[in-house]
């Protein structure tokens, strides 16, 4: 078969056998511009909603001043006594309300962190997450590490730095701020980008 | 007819069209090894015609996703063969592609003129494998929602847009309603739209240039119609017949409900993404981008420029070559992620994690069993609230600091030290009796010893104790049935529904060595051993007999739910341990909710089947 080009419909190929008797370019590119203009009013309308998740929203909770330590972005997580000095991270859910999309999850578990007891009035917290690709860790007593269980990263009990060199994970488990108030734990939860070697919180 | 067909003929000139379609010559006749682009043509429109049909019963959004497809799955008529065919015809299809890409490259079917339609199929592979990414998440079980995860925190590897872009896929900061709406609209609209696209022109260049055929002279040239269509529809059976019998003997698994609160140890992508899960753990640091984005996007680069390197005197030679590395590569890396999981020394971890989540995906389908529906907060919510799930979660976090549950931490897992009794059958037959008779032992107040208060160390405070001095000494001088009643006795008053009848009799002989020491009124030392010389006990309101010293914890509804509390709550109230307490108060130390949950967990307080209602297809 030779070059000659499939007959086939549709505006593009109208447009171009409508090109016999000459026709100005002004006409042409009239066409142009309108037919775009028929495409772009919803393609745009479409496109500034599917890119809403871009836009920074402010948090209900900033303006308020609901709680002592809301504006600081602290929660409490437990009880100081909980942690025994010398013993073992523990694993506890931090608490906050949750907003999904139209939703509102008034007390809900928004992340985990790990406690450490340091000393006597210390306290170290870490994000659960792994900060590889974001999977939950898992302390393991045996090894006194927290074990990532999907690849294999693994970190020091006390301080949450990488404990395998092997470990694909950039950088040590993203420790959080605590205080410590009336012997309860407060902790900053936030989130941090993975794959990098400094932490990034995400926005 | 044939005036109806004319007609009909005339006005759309269908006759030619269909002669087209079916009146293909293929040089050297119809053959087995041209039916791979038929099969995936079949496997598509199979996905087309169930997932309309999914479509119809699916609810996208991450309080009705799971549920709708566990209404699909266990309750709809055939929902799990429709289900099931979907998800096998899936797999079937990444399995199709690969052997249709393979075949193409030792046929050398992407070189000129065929190399557009060559590109046009990589694009066309890479729909599929994003049809099949998106559609893991769908279900919203916990292993579709942690192992999708994966792949979208691995977006903000691009540079520059990459934190930007996984924001826009997943629809916000986090997963959510959104993340949902967003897959499912590319799963059902957008790339099965592209894929619709691509495939007409797929099909048409394939047409403008035959097919590649190997051998012209292989037999006598023959039709598409009907030789090769035989052919097809026959090897279509044979992909229908093994998607049929994987959904009936295997059937499409539906895990539990996306919780982000609940860590899942158990998450995996598909099995044929699994190779580059492995290939992940290769690359430590940041080094992370060359596994994930840039390996990856070179080796399908060289993949896209075979039919260039086919021009080169051997460059077929190498292409397949490098298509038999590739695949080596992939089946070597699957082969080891599985060896990981299944005989490293990891795979005890990861067999717990497939446990645990089986489990759970059993429990919620009982709960909604029992309770007869799922309540608008969702399956999550009724796996959350149950003792029985989130109990052991509870223990391990706020009790195995001290106390051990059968020897573990409530989840199965050793522990590094106990210093408090074992909880594991708190306030059975069994655990009273051992408690009774052998109150210093190791499973009750001799671990003790290990535990300290306030920063004190206890020594034998307990373990070398008033109880525990008690059942050295009156504990084998009582009779076989003088420890049954009080056992009886006691569990009478906690009011224990998962602990059998009580012994009505035995429990009244109980009380009376409760309060008199013995059920013979002349045994030696009978007054001494009397319960109530140290332990009060009120029962219908009527505190019992002479009162002791009460030193001792008070067991008025010993062991009910809300003796529990009180105990948990008040551990050093005067009428628990006053001044000798050395357990902390559980006040604030977590939710209501989650206390409830501990409280019921102790006392074995949980929705349960009734025996021989039990409903598995």
């Amino acid at each position: 078969m030779d070059h000659q080009p499939q007959p086939e419909s549709g505006p593009v190929q109208d447009f171009l056998n409508a090109q016999e008797p000459r026709r100005d370019f002004f006409t042409q590119a009239a066409a142009v511009v309108t037919g775009s203009i028929l495409g772009i009013v919803p393609l745009f309308t479409g496109l500034a909603v599917f890119l809403d998740p871009l836009r920074k929203r402010t948090r209900r909770k900033d303006g308020e001043s609901a709680g002592t330590d809301v504006e600081e972005g602290f929660l409490k997580v437990t009880a100081l006594d909980g942690l025994l000095q010398g013993g073992a991270p523990r694993r506890y859910e931090v608490i906050d309300d949750r907003t999904d999309a139209w939703n509102l999850f008034p007390q809900e578990a928004v992340g985990a962190v790990y406690l450490v007891r340091e000393g006597e009035a210390g306290v170290r917290a870490f994000n659960v997450k792994c900060p590889h690709a974001g999977c939950s860790v898992d302390y393991k007593p045996e090894a006194s590490c927290y074990q990532c269980p999907c690849h294999d990263s693994s970190f020091n009990a006390k301080d949450g730095s990488v404990a395998n060199p092997n470990s694909p994970s950039p950088r040590g488990l993203d420790e959080l701020d605590v205080k410590l108030v009336d012997g309860a734990v407060w902790v900053r939860y936030q989130e941090f980008q993975p794959g990098t070697s400094h932490k990034v919180p995400e926005a | 007819m044939n005036a109806l067909l004319n007609w009909l003929d005339d006005r759309t000139g269908y006759k030619e069209f269909v002669h087209e379609a079916l009146y293909e010559r293929i040089p050297g006749g119809a053959r087995w090894r041209y039916v791979w682009g038929s099969t995936l043509v079949f496997a598509f429109m199979t996905q087309v015609i169930t997932g309309v049909f999914l479509w119809m019963a699916y609810s996208p959004s991450s309080t009705t996703a799971w549920e709708s497809v566990y209404y699909i799955t266990y309750e709809m008529q055939f929902g799990w063969l429709l289900r099931g065919l979907h998800h096998f015809m899936a797999q079937a299809m990444v399995v199709l592609l690969a052997i249709h890409l393979m075949q193409v490259i030792i046929d050398g079917a992407y070189k000129a003129p065929r190399e557009i339609n060559f590109w046009l199929g990589l694009i066309l592979m890479q729909i599929v494998l994003g049809l099949s990414l998106t559609g893991y998440l769908l279900p919203w079980d916990q292993k579709g929602y942690w192992a999708t995860q994966v792949a979208t925190k691995l977006m903000t590897l691009v540079p520059v847009i990459g934190t930007k872009l996984q924001r826009l896929v997943v629809g916000g900061p986090t997963y959510g309603h959104h993340t949902l709406t967003r897959f499912f609209a590319m799963h059902a609209g957008v790339l099965p739209g592209m894929l619709i696209g691509f495939l007409v022109l797929h099909i048409a260049a394939f047409r403008r240039h035959g097919i590649t055929v190997p051998n012209p002279l292989y037999r006598r040239d023959s039709m598409f119609w009907p030789d090769q269509v035989l052919k097809d529809a026959v090897a279509c059976l044979g992909v229908l017949m093994v998607v049929l019998l994987l959904t009936i003997f295997l059937g499409a698994e539906l895990g539990a409900p996306a919780d982000p609160s609940q860590p899942y140890s158990a998450a995996r992508p598909e099995w044929y993404f699994l190779f580059l899960f492995q290939f992940l753990k290769y690359f430590p640091g940041e080094t992370e981008i060359w596994g994930a984005l840039i390996i990856p996007g070179l080796l399908f680069g060289v993949l896209a420029l075979m039919p260039f390197l086919g021009k080169w005197k051997l460059g077929h030679r190498f292409n397949v070559a490098y298509m038999l590395i590739m695949l080596a590569g992939i089946l070597l890396l699957t082969g080891q992620a599985w060896l990981e999981d299944n005989r490293g020394p990891k795979a005890a971890d990861y067999q717990r994690a497939v446990a645990d989540a089986e489990m759970k995906s059993h429990r919620v389908r009982e709960l909604i069993e029992i309770s007869e529906g799922i309540s608008e907060k969702g399956g999550r919510a009724l796996l959350r609230s149950d003792p029985k799930t989130a109990g052991p979660e509870l223990f391990k976090t706020n009790c195995s600091v001290c106390h051990s549950f059968d020897g573990h931490d409530g989840t199965g897992r050793p522990l590094e030290k106990v210093a408090a009794a074992d909880l594991g059958k708190f306030g059975s037959r069994d655990w009273l009796k051992g408690f009774i008779v052998d109150a210093g032992g190791p499973k009750y107040f001799g671990a003790t010893v290990n535990g300290s208060f306030n920063g004190q160390p206890l020594g034998d405070r307990f373990a070398n104790g008033a109880m525990s001095q008690w059942s050295k000494q009156h504990a084998p001088k009582m009779t076989g049935e003088e420890v049954a009643a009080v056992v009886e006795f006691l569990l009478a008053q906690g009011d224990r529904a998962d602990l059998g009848p009580v012994d009505q009799e035995l429990a009244a002989k109980g009380r009376e060595v409760f309060e008199l020491g013995s059920l013979d009124a002349n045994a030696e030392g009978a007054e001494d051993r009397a319960c109530l010389q140290c332990h009060e006990m009120v029962i219908g309101g009527a505190p019992l007999g002479t009162q002791g010293m009460a030193q001792a914890p008070e067991l008025t509804a010993y062991g009910s739910e809300k003796w529990l509390r009180d105990f948990v709550l008040n551990p050093g109230a005067p009428h628990n341990y006053g001044d000798r307490n050395a357990m902390p108060s559980y006040k604030d130390r977590m939710s209501q909710e989650e206390f409830d949950i501990l409280m019921k967990w102790l006392r074995r307080q949980w929705l349960e089947r009734k025996p021989g209602s039990a409903a598995d297809h």
